[in-house]
C-alpha cells in the first residue's frame, strides 16, 4: 500500500476510532467521581494489616506481589532480548574488522563538567537509595529508586567520559546484578512457602507503622526489585554505548 | 469538562496510533507505540481520581483520609519502568533491521512489509 493510500485509510479508522472513544468516554462517570470499592478497601488495609504507610507499595510486592513478579520478568527478558540483540551485532561487527572496543575516546571532557558530574552522580545515587529504601513510608520504592539510581550513570556519560564509564563499571556485575535481583523475587516467594505459606505470602514480622522497616516481606521483594531495574537500565546503556562507539567507528 | 483526562486518554491513543500506522521511520513508530502506551496511564490515573483526595500514602495523614484509587497508580508505576525496557528492546530491533536491510523505513525492511 502507497503510503498516500495509508494515510487515508488511517484517517479514516482513526476518525471513526475517535468516534467510538469520546462516545465511550462521555460515557463513563465524571472525573474526580470515584466510586469503586477496591480502592477504599486497600486503603483501609494496608495501614492496619501491614504497617505500611505507602499503599502502592503494600499493592505491588503484597497483595498482587504475583502479578508484580511478571511485570519483573517482562523486565528482565526485555532487558536480557536487548543485549543479545545488541551483543550480535557487535561480534558480527568485530568479524568484519575486528577493531578494539570503544576504547579510543578522543575528547577530553573539561574539568568544570567532570566537577558537575561528580556532585550529580552523588547526589543522584543518594536520592536514589533514599527512594529504594524508603519504600514503605513514602513515595518510593524499587522501581522509581532503581530508575534514579540507574541515572547516575547516565549522568556519568552525559559528562562525555565514556571511558569512566566503562571503568567504574564492571559488566560482569551488572548481569549478575540483574540476574540476582530478579530470582531474589522468586526465592522470596519460594521462601514462604518453606515458611509454611503460599507463594509470596507476607509471613515476616510487620514492624510498626511509620518504621522504614514495616512491612515484612515486602523490604526484601522491594530490594530485588531495585537491584533488578537498576542493573537492567545500565546494562541497556552500557550495551547501546558498545553500539555506537562500534557503529562511529566502523565508518 | 467533567471527562476532559478521558478525552485526553483517548486523544493521545488516536494520535499515536494514526503515527504508528503511517510512520516512515521505525524510531518515530516506537515512540508513537509509547504515546498510546502513555495513553492507558492517562485514563488509569483518571479513573482511580477522587475530587480533594490526597494521595495513598499515609504518611502526612493518618490512615482513614480519603484518598484515590491506589491500584491504578500501582499499574501505572510498574508499566512505566517495564514499558522504558520493551522500549529499548524496540529500538534494538530497530538497529538489527537497519543492520540488516539498511534502512530505517518500515516499507523498506523486508519482513515488515505489508
Amino acid at each position: 500500500m502507497r503510503p498516500r493510500q495509508r494515510a487515508i485509510v488511517a484517517l479514516l479508522g482513526g476518525a471513526l476510532l475517535a468516534g467510538f472513544l469520546w462516545w465511550g468516554a462521555l460515557g463513563l462517570p465524571s472525573f474526580g467521581a470515584y466510586a469503586g470499592p477496591y480502592g477504599d478497601v486497600v486503603n483501609a488495609a494496608a495501614p492496619a494489616d501491614r504497617q505500611v504507610q505507602n499503599v502502592v507499595t503494600a499493592i505491588n510486592f503484597d497483595y498482587r506481589a504475583l502479578d508484580t513478579l511478571g511485570e519483573e520478568y517482562i523486565l528482565f527478558a526485555a532487558v536480557a532480548a536487548a543485549a543479545l540483540l545488541l551483543r550480535r551485532v557487535r561480534t558480527e561487527r568485530q568479524e568484519s574488522d575486528a577493531a578494539s572496543v570503544s576504547e579510543s575516546e578522543p575528547n577530553q571532557p573539561s574539568e568544570a563538567l567532570h566537577a558537575w558530574g561528580l556532585a550529580m552522580v552523588a547526589c543522584t545515587l543518594l536520592f536514589g537509595v533514599y527512594m529504594v529504601v524508603h519504600a514503605v513510608t513514602s513515595p518510593g520504592g524499587g522501581f522509581q529508586g532503581g530508575c534514579v539510581l540507574a541515572s547516575a550513570w547516565v549522568v556519568v556519560f552525559l559528562t562525555g567520559d565514556t571511558r569512566l564509564l566503562h571503568r567504574v563499571t564492571n559488566q560482569n556485575l551488572v548481569q549478575l546484578a540483574e540476574a540476582v535481583g530478579a530470582g531474589a523475587y522468586a526465592a522470596t516467594g519460594l521462601a514462604m512457602v518453606a515458611l509454611g505459606g503460599v507463594f509470596l505470602q507476607d509471613l515476616l514480622p510487620n514492624g510498626s507503622l511509620g518504621s522504614p522497616l514495616a512491612g515484612g516481606m515486602m523490604l526484601v521483594i522491594n530490594a530485588g526489585v531495585g537491584l533488578e531495574v537498576t542493573a537492567g537500565f545500565v546494562l541497556i546503556l552500557l550495551e547501546f554505548l558498545h553500539q555506537t562507539s562500534e557503529t562511529l567507528e566502523g565508518r | 469538562m467533567d471527562h476532559l483526562p478521558y478525552l485526553v486518554a483517548a486523544w493521545l491513543f488516536v494520535i499515536g496510533w494514526y503515527g504508528i500506522i503511517t510512520s516512515r521511520n521505525l524510531i518515530h513508530l516506537i515512540l508513537c507505540l509509547s504515546v498510546v502506551q502513555s495513553s492507558t496511564y492517562v485514563f488509569l490515573l483518571a479513573i482511580g481520581y477522587r475530587t480533594g483526595a490526597t494521595a495513598p500514602v499515609f504518611n502526612d495523614v493518618p490512615p482513614g483520609t480519603p484518598a484515590v484509587d491506589p491500584l491504578v497508580q500501582a499499574l501505572a508505576l510498574t508499566d512505566v519502568v517495564v514499558g522504558a525496557t520493551v522500549t529499548a528492546l524496540l529500538l534494538a530491533l530497530a538497529v538489527q533491521a537497519h543492520k540488516q536491510s539498511g534502512t530505517l523505513d518500515p516499507g523498506g525492511v523486508e519482513t515488515m512489509r505489508g
